[in-house]
């Protein structure tokens, strides 16, 4: 749950999706081409641009509504891709590696699936904090130092005599990740809390989650009931991918919303509510029942008089020297406001009518052939016209393939490819292809040490992402789209990091 | 009838050797789980994932977090295990072994491991075999638990009496709490202090949680802990009723329990207190 937020020129959050490290020779390959291109004179205008503060907000913004409102996604998100744990706190309190829960951390592995769902517990008579050294604290910290680079197509500088052109604008340099603090456990046998706050340099603290779970009500593995602000039970959880990079810590599909599209939603994002969760004693059957308010985990109360909903059901098979194979569905549904009471003029919190509906549904599994795990999913997506800003309802399909092959318990080499297609704009005028996007992703992780107190991480990352007409999801370069709708963005994140947790 | 030349036979016993050193060595790192073979050269693999830490690289129990854990890891250099259904100082089945790995053991810091695959655990054991020699000799022959007696008062009051007469107390105290008076001097195999079991705590036995399990424990003997065998010691009958009576002493909801607690509070007078001057009732 690092923030790795996204920050606008001008506004200004940088996002930072990522980090770089050195990482042995690798890095002596990868930086010196990076340096090439960062003393470009893209490079050069680009930072003279953000030096000075150049463009005012009003301008900004005209800019931004002439252009169709599509920075929507990046001006009124946090597009986070937050990333959460490995939790070595848990590791410290039961005496178990890193690697006895997860596949690769943060990456849960089926015994770390089950764990997760008792509610952080055992279930070996020693899981409340009474049998714990009085000196231990459930807390651990993860953050991410390293080295990256940012290089993004078709940016709108200014050209010097009041007009803009469209420039490649690269970046590169040493940077940090914000840090996540934490703190997960029990509070008693069958009570467990979670609290994470997240601190980034010059955003303040943030709380990404907080909540407390009552498990095993009635005594039934079927009845846990979670309150606060949570992941959703995503079965391809970005909390705990095994990518950094800024084009590629976040799935796409989980944040992307049409251009003009105002729905408030990513089902990547921690949302504020209640989750009923059951599962079988080995956790192979789960399902989940949640019911969130419609803030998008903003802390708050509901704009309007709706609230949000989301199912997800997965079953896991036994399949042999294969490994363990899982297969799940899930849907989420919401309602927003398009009309509100006016003070002033301005919308007063809680009084928004004429709910508009949009929903998610999907599929997703989680395969193994031995060392290779697979994860496919696909995902059709609506939002209702009203919503949508146009004439009719936005229908848009996206679908993932992410592989991750496990070389040991200390090496994984990962590739993801992700595309999203609209399949209906919502103004039958803009191009069928606007707001399409083709994601790609290569990287590894190393963990030279893993063991029960702390874990750490080598990584290298690249990731491209294609996305017409508009922004890239992470916000990199100067988050503002082309000039024409149709022209193919294209953006691509290096890193080099060192991802640590203890 | 020819004569057989002797370099022939030489050569053939040489063979037959090979080929029962080839079977033993395969037996050795090797698991049957059903229909399912574990392999320990893919084990090793899992081993160094799930139980390196606390086992230690070289199966002696001895892994970095050992220290932190009481009770110890075992120790699979010495093939010594508590849970099996074969006699006391024989080598568990691969079927025990394996059940250990995915039960667990409750109060301990051996997770149930049930949530891997049938095939992990099934290589998980082939690999724990290849730490000691002594599987070359093979496992034990599981003993038989007869069909169990029904679980009345009388037979509860008859395994208070078997307690009693087993100096069961001794261990684990009157009222099966684990402070009886010998608690404090225990020792396993390798002089760790160790307690007896507390029937007051935990939701099961260490080595399962049906009465079947319980008879098995006292029947094999937990190899390694003070806690022997009672095969020689103990018919049967006399068995289920012990276990029987032990049911009384966990806070669960069993038939024993519910028999005990509804005779109990009209009776308690008649019994006589178990412990070193007393016994029966």
């Amino acid at each position: 749950m690092i923030d790795w937020s996204v920050k606008r020129r001008g506004g200004c959050r940088w996002v930072w999706s990522s980090v770089l490290v050195f990482c042995g020779a690798l890095s002596v390959g990868l930086v010196s081409p990076a340096a090439a291109i960062a003393a470009s004179g893209g490079y050069a205008n680009m930072t003279a641009a953000g030096r000075s503060g150049n463009r005012d907000h009003a301008k900004w913004e005209a800019y931004v509504r002439a252009a169709g409102g599509v920075l929507h996604a990046t001006a009124r998100f946090t597009l986070a891709a937050h990333k959460a744990a490995g939790i070595p706190a848990f590791a410290r309190k039961y005496n178990l590696a890193c690697s006895a829960c997860h596949t690769g951390w943060p990456e849960l592995n089926g015994f770390g699936q089950r764990f997760k769902d008792r509610g952080y517990q055992l279930g070996n008579d020693r899981d409340s904090p009474i049998w714990v050294n009085p000196s231990y604290i459930p807390l651990a910290i993860r953050t991410t130092p390293g080295w990256r680079l940012e290089r993004t197509t078709h940016q709108p500088v200014d050209d010097g005599v009041g007009g803009t052109v469209e420039k490649t604008i690269t970046q590169s340099g040493f940077d940090i990740s914000g840090a996540d603090i934490l703190m997960l456990g029990t509070l008693y046998k069958n009570i467990t809390f979670g609290f994470v706050p997240t601190v980034a340099d010059g955003e303040g603290v943030g709380i990404e989650a907080a909540f407390v779970r009552f498990d095993n009500l009635l005594k039934s593995r079927w009845a846990n009931l979670k309150i606060g602000k949570f992941e959703m039970d995503n079965m391809l959880s970005e909390k705990r991918g095994m990518m950094l990079s800024s084009n590629g810590a976040f799935y796409q599909s989980y944040h992307f919303v049409p251009v003009g599209d105002a729905t408030t939603f990513g089902l990547g994002d921690n949302q504020i509510g209640a989750e009923w969760l059951g599962h079988s004693d080995n956790s192979y059957t789960r399902f989940s029942v949640a019911v969130l308010g419609g803030t998008d985990g903003t802390p708050g109360l509901l704009e309007g008089k709706s609230y949000d909903g989301m199912i997800t059901a997965s079953q896991a098979f036994d399949g042999g020297s294969l490994g363990l194979e899982r297969i799940g569905v899930f849907g989420y549904t919401g309602r927003r406001p398009t009309v509100f009471e006016t003070s002033g003029g301005a919308p007063i919190p809680g009084t928004g009518t004429s709910n508009k509906s949009f929903y998610r549904i999907g599929t997703v599994g989680d395969l193994f052939l031995g060392k290779l795990e697979i994860l496919p999913f696909f995902m059709h997506a609506s939002d209702r016209k009203d919503l949508a800003g146009g004439t009719r309802d936005a229908t848009w399909n996206s679908g993932i393939l992410e592989l991750h092959y496990y070389v040991s318990p200390q090496l994984v080499f990962t590739q993801r490819s992700e595309i999203i297609r609209m399949s209906n704009q919502s103004d039958p005028a803009t191009p069928k292809t606007l707001g399409n996007i083709d994601a790609l992703t290569f990287g590894y992780r190393l963990y030279p040490i893993m063991f029960s107190r702390a874990g750490l991480a080598m990584v290298g990352e690249l990731s491209f992402t294609k996305t017409i007409g508009t922004v890239p999801l992470s916000g990199v370069g100067v988050g503002i789209p082309p000039a024409s709708n149709r022209t193919a963005v294209r953006s691509t994140s290096l890193l080099l990091a060192l991802d640590f947790a203890f | 009838m020819s004569r057989i030349p002797l370099r022939a036979c030489a050569a053939g016993f040489a063979l037959l050797l090979s080929a029962a050193g080839l079977l033993a060595a395969q037996a050795q790192t090797m698991s049957r789980i059903g229909n399912v073979n574990g392999r320990a050269d893919a084990g090793k693999q899992e081993y160094r994932r799930y139980c390196v830490g606390c086992h230690g690289s070289a199966g002696d129990g001895l892994g970095e977090n050992a220290q932190w854990i009481d009770p110890k890891p075992r120790d699979f250099t010495t093939a010594l295990f508590k849970c099996r259904s074969t006699p006391t100082g024989t080598l568990p089945t691969d079927d025990d072994l394996y059940r250990s790995v995915s039960r667990g053991f409750v109060t301990t810091n051996m997770p149930s491991w049930e949530p891997l695959t049938r095939q992990t655990r099934a290589n998980l054991v082939a690999y724990i075999k290849t730490f000691s020699s002594r599987w070359s000799q093979g496992a034990g022959t599981a003993i038989s638990i007869p069909a169990e007696t029904p679980a009345t008062l009388e037979s509860i009051l008859r395994g208070r009496e078997v307690f009693q007469k087993m100096e069961c107390w001794k261990c684990h105290g009157p009222a099966g709490h684990g402070d009886g008076p010998s608690a404090s001097t225990l020792t396993d195999s390798k002089d760790n202090p160790i307690r007896p079991y507390n029937f007051a705590t935990g939701s099961r036995f260490k080595c399962g949680e049906t009465n079947q399990d319980v008879y098995r424990i006292f029947m094999t003997g937990l190899d390694g802990t003070p806690m022997p065998s009672f095969a020689d010691l103990l018919q049967p009958n006399d068995a289920w009723d012990l276990v029987h009576f032990l049911r009384t002493l966990q806070p669960l909801p069993t038939p024993e329990a519910a028999i005990w607690q509804a005779w109990l509070p009209a009776h308690a007078s008649e019994l006589k207190p178990l412990g070193p001057n007393q016994g029966g009732h």
